[in-house]
This record gives C-alpha cells, structure tokens and sequence, in this order.
C-alpha cells in the first residue's frame, strides 16, 4: 500500500515537472504515464466548499460547484456531503445489514449477499432537505455553489428494497421502516411503508464504481426525488414497525415551522426547482453572445417546461431541454443570450409534470413565512450590473 | 418438464441473508419509540445528571444548554417563541416526545465518545436537559415508566406535510 503510494506520487511528480529521469523511453513528446486510478488534467481546479458545523472532523456539508460543471451526472468526488456524525471508516467484509421488527424472517445481510441479487442503476438527484435554506432566512449566499450546492445527480446501482423483502415477510401492520447509519451517531429516519415498497433502492455504486465514503461506504438507502437526510448513508439496520420512530432528525431536524408556530413532519418530497448555473454570482461577462444554462429538477416526476428571464421576471422564454429528461433526475436547460451591456436579471422557472410551478421567494415567504428553512425551492434571480459583474439579489 | 422447472428454480433461486439471532437483534435494536417502546430498564434524575453534564457535554452545549454561538445550537429556552419572530428550536421549546431525547442521547451523545453513558446515566442526562427547560423536577425520577409520560411543551406542534401548499401561477 505505501508503496502504491510512493508510486503515485512519483507519477504525479513527473507529470508535474515533465522529468523523464525513470522512464527511459519518455521524451518531451510521448506524454505522461499511465496512471492506474485516474485523475483529472492540473490544470481543473474546481472543488467543493466545505463548511465544517463543529470541531468535530467530518461533520457538516459541503456543496458542489455546479457553475463549473456540465451536464447532468455530478462527479463522484464533487458531490455534495452533509454529515451529522462525521464520515465512518467501514471494512465492507465486515458490514452487515440486520432487518428486523414486524416480519416474519428477521435476516441479516453480507454485502456479498445484497450484490447477489439483480442490480438495478438509476440516474436520479440528491438535494439536501436544507439546500438554500439562507436563501430563505435573509442570509442570502453569493454564488450558485453556496446557494444550491447541496444538489447532485447520481447514477446509483443497487437492488430495489422491495426485492430483498420479497422472502422476508413484511406483516401487514408495518406501515414505517426505521433506517439507522453506521455512522457515530447512528442516524436513523423512518421512512412510510409505500415508499419503501415504491422504488426505494439499496445502493453501493455511484457513477459505476463503488460509493463514496462520503456517500455513504459501502450501503446507502436512496430514495428517488426524497429529502438526502432519509437517504440513511453507511446502511446498517432496517426496522419495520406500525409507527415512525420520531427520531431527533425526524422531529427536532427536518422539520418545517410554520408562521402559526405549527411545524409540518416528515415532508420528504422536493419540490420542482431550478437555478441558472452560468452566468451566476460571481462571474463577470462580457456584452455579446452567451448561452445561459442552468439545472431543473423535481420531487414528482419530470421536468416539462424550464423558462428563462433576462429582464427580472417581466417576460419569459423557453429554455431548450437536453434529452433525455429523465424522471426525477436533474434536467440541463440552455438558452442563447444577447447581452447588450445594460442592466439585467436572470432568472429561470421550471415547470413539471404535475402542472406544479416553481413559486417565487415572496410566494414562499407569504404561505411559509421566513423560518420553514427547509424545501426552499424559489426562482433565483441573478443580477448581472453594467460593469458585467454578476451577483446575487 | 419438472426438471426444467426445477432448474429454473435453481437458477433464479431469491439470494438470502442469514436469519438473525434474537441476542443480536436486542443488542442492535435501539431504537425507542414515542410510547416508550424500547426504553431499557433503567433510572435516573436531574441531580444525577448534572454532573455528567458539566463533565460530558457542557463543553459544546454550555452549562444551562444554552449552546454556543455559530458552532453548537442551544438545547434549552425558547419555550413560546415559536410564532416570534426569533423562534428558538430547542428540546424544550420543539421536540415533541421526551423518548427521543432518551434516544438521541444514548445513540448519538457524548459527540466524541457516543454510547459511551451507561443506562441510569443517559436517564439521569435526559433528566438534565428537561430540567434545563423547566420541564421536570431536579429529584424527578425518569426511568422506562415516567419518561414517555412526560408532556414536552410542543407535543402538539405538528401537522402533516401540506404541500403542495403554494400553487404558483403564470
């Protein structure tokens, strides 16, 4: 292993130096090494920004940087995290998933058992139930990464929950299933019994190799178009029982306060948004052509319609969808723009199949008021000022 | 024809896990439910838990659960605030079942060294984090009977998912 290590970084040396004294048959023309895990060019620095919540390492999020990126699958080592208890060291060999409560076979699964079963992929997002929650609360974020960087787009292989209870005799009178990490703190949510018998998934690849660490090493739960929390990653234990669990992040988290002082639990579907990923906060444009692009994805289904404004709202366009949209999968949109040099805001709306229309940050704050924090899935206006900077409102 | 049948069956035989012992399923199943399912036997009061408190969690939660600014929220206060325009989010003020701080503490606390207390210890902090929020008494014994009888100021501050609640138009 360390010499695996020295190796790599004698590689990485090389390419960085262009020195060829270890390779003899290596001259200025022939090019690096191959390298048996790759990595991307030097010259691509994107990276994720990392907001740690306590002193304790591991703990708190980091978000992708979607202003950077293109098309709809984020980067395994680019998506973003967000962990309650830090991220568990997990020996595969070693991890075990128990499923018990109301069922007849109470079984006990190797990881080498749940791949034995049909894999299944899927190319679905992962929004963080919290994802712009600034947005919300008046602390508004400058760029579209600390702003809706808790979103990604996965494809996730695994086997349908359903098919691994198929044999173990749910009883009739579960109607939730408690999902418990392995993670220090052991988080658990309950999640209701027809989501569970839906298209819920175990999952232990991402992008076509194994998960992350930080997604969850080596099983995650993953529920297409639900909340991430519920998304219970290092997957070590399933209780089906007749009532939810009211766990500390199903009840004091995760839950959203309302102005009359009630809170709605277990909201677990995201709702339809989009964002315009470039231009955005930050950058700075020149007058001339620009295509602005951007992601749209929802909770319920497919995205129908995304519609582009450059004048602040008062008149709308259709953004061109790149096929395929995908169910519950992010979306690209792209728009061609002229930018004259004057004054101007962007923004896009996205519509699904529902008929469900992104509502605006007033809609939001008139019905929910400045403190639901989580769901925020307003239309975010970008400003783009004379001097071509462009920034948030 | 029986013999294909049978092979069929062999091939498409429904891959197994190995049934679970019941030891294992009582060591791992922690889970405490709101009517106090899952409680282990066990007690413990306030007056125990404050010295586990200071030692234990005071470090981030601060001596009353009052939290400390910008890394660890408060735990304690807030009751009444909820329709404010500060409302604060804390055991005493939100949480709905006193279970789940049971549940939480013992899964999850203390951060560095979780499932570290022993049983009547995790009753006896328990009991110090309702005391914090004036919810029981300081010699107030919480064990597996009394703590799911606890009534937390905002038991009935929850309602079920409304949305869509916002029906944008164009």
């Amino acid at each position: 292993m360390k010499r695996e290590r020295r190796r790599f970084l004698a590689l990485g040396a090389g390419v960085l130096t262009g020195s060829s004294c270890k390779a003899p048959l290596q001259n200025s023309e022939s090019g690096a090494h191959m390298r048996a895990y790759g990595d991307r060019s030097p010259h691509e620095t994107t990276v994720r920004v990392i907001r740690e919540l306590t002193k304790s390492p591991g703990t708190g999020s980091s978000r992708t940087p979607h202003a950077d990126l293109f098309g709809t699958i984020t980067p395994s080592a680019l998506h973003f995290e967000r962990h309650h208890s830090g991220v568990p060291a997990i020996d595969p060999a070693k991890h075990e998933l128990l499923i018990h409560g109301l069922l007849d076979k109470p079984s006990v699964f190797t990881m080498t058992d749940i791949k034995a079963f049909p894999s299944f992929s899927r190319i679905y997002f992962l929004e963080c139930g919290g994802n712009s929650i600034g947005d919300q609360s008046g602390n508004t974020q400058p760029d579209v990464q600390r702003s809706h960087g808790l979103l990604s787009c996965t494809e996730w292989t695994g086997v349908p929950l359903k098919t691994v209870l198929r044999d173990l005799g749910v009883k009739p009178e579960a109607k939730w299933m408690i999902a418990e990490g392995a993670d220090a703190g052991r988080m658990a949510r309950s999640i209701p019994i027809e989501k569970v018998l839906d298209d819920a998934l175990l999952v232990y690849g991402q992008n076509g190799e194994a998960l992350r660490p930080e997604q969850g090493y080596p099983l995650r739960l993953l529920l297409p178009g639900w909340e991430g929390n519920a998304n219970v990653k290092w997957l070590h234990r399933l209780e089906f029982a007749a009532d939810p669990a009211m766990s500390a992040k199903e009840t004091g988290y995760y839950t959203e306060l309302g102005k009359d002082g009630k809170a709605q639990i277990f909201t677990f579907v995201m709702e339809a948004r989009s964002v315009i990923t470039r231009p955005s906060g930050g950058h700075t444009i020149t007058p001339g052509f620009h295509e602005i692009t951007g992601l749209a994805w929802t909770g319920r289904g497919r995205i129908t319609r995304v519609e582009v404004s450059t004048d602040g709202g008062k008149t709308w366009t259709d953004a061109a969808l790149q096929e395929p949209v995908l169910p519950l999968a992010v979306a690209r949109f792209r728009m061609p723009w002229e930018w004259d040099g004057t004054p101007a805001v962007l923004q896009s709306r996205c519509t699904d199949e529902t008929g469900y229309l992104q509502p605006t940050h007033e809609e939001i704050i008139e019905v929910r008021g400045h403190f639901s924090g989580y769901h925020y899935n307003a239309i975010k206006p970008w400003r783009v000022a004379a001097d071509g900077k462009v920034t948030h409102v | 024809m029986f013999r294909a049948l049978l092979l069929c069956a062999v091939a498409f035989a429904q891959p197994k896990g190995r049934p679970a012992k019941p030891a294992e399923i009582e060591a791992r199943g922690i889970t405490v439910f709101a009517d106090g399912r899952g409680l282990p036997s066990g007690k413990g009061r306030a007056s125990e838990g404050a010295p586990i408190f200071k030692s234990k969690c005071a470090e981030c939660h601060n001596d009353k659960g009052e939290g400390r600014e910008g890394q660890y929220p408060p735990i304690a206060g807030g009751i009444g605030s909820l329709t404010s325009t500060k409302p604060l989010k804390t055991v005493g003020s939100y949480w709905p079942y006193a279970t789940t701080v049971f549940d939480y503490i013992r899964r999850a606390m203390p951060f560095d060294h979780p499932r570290s207390l022993t049983t009547n210890e995790v009753y006896a902090v328990t009991a110090f984090v309702l005391h914090l929020n004036g919810i029981v008494g300081i010699d107030e014994e919480m064990n597996e009977k009394t703590l799911p009888k606890v009534a937390m100021p905002n038991r009935d501050g929850f309602v079920p998912d409304k949305r869509p609640d916002i029906r944008s138009k164009r």
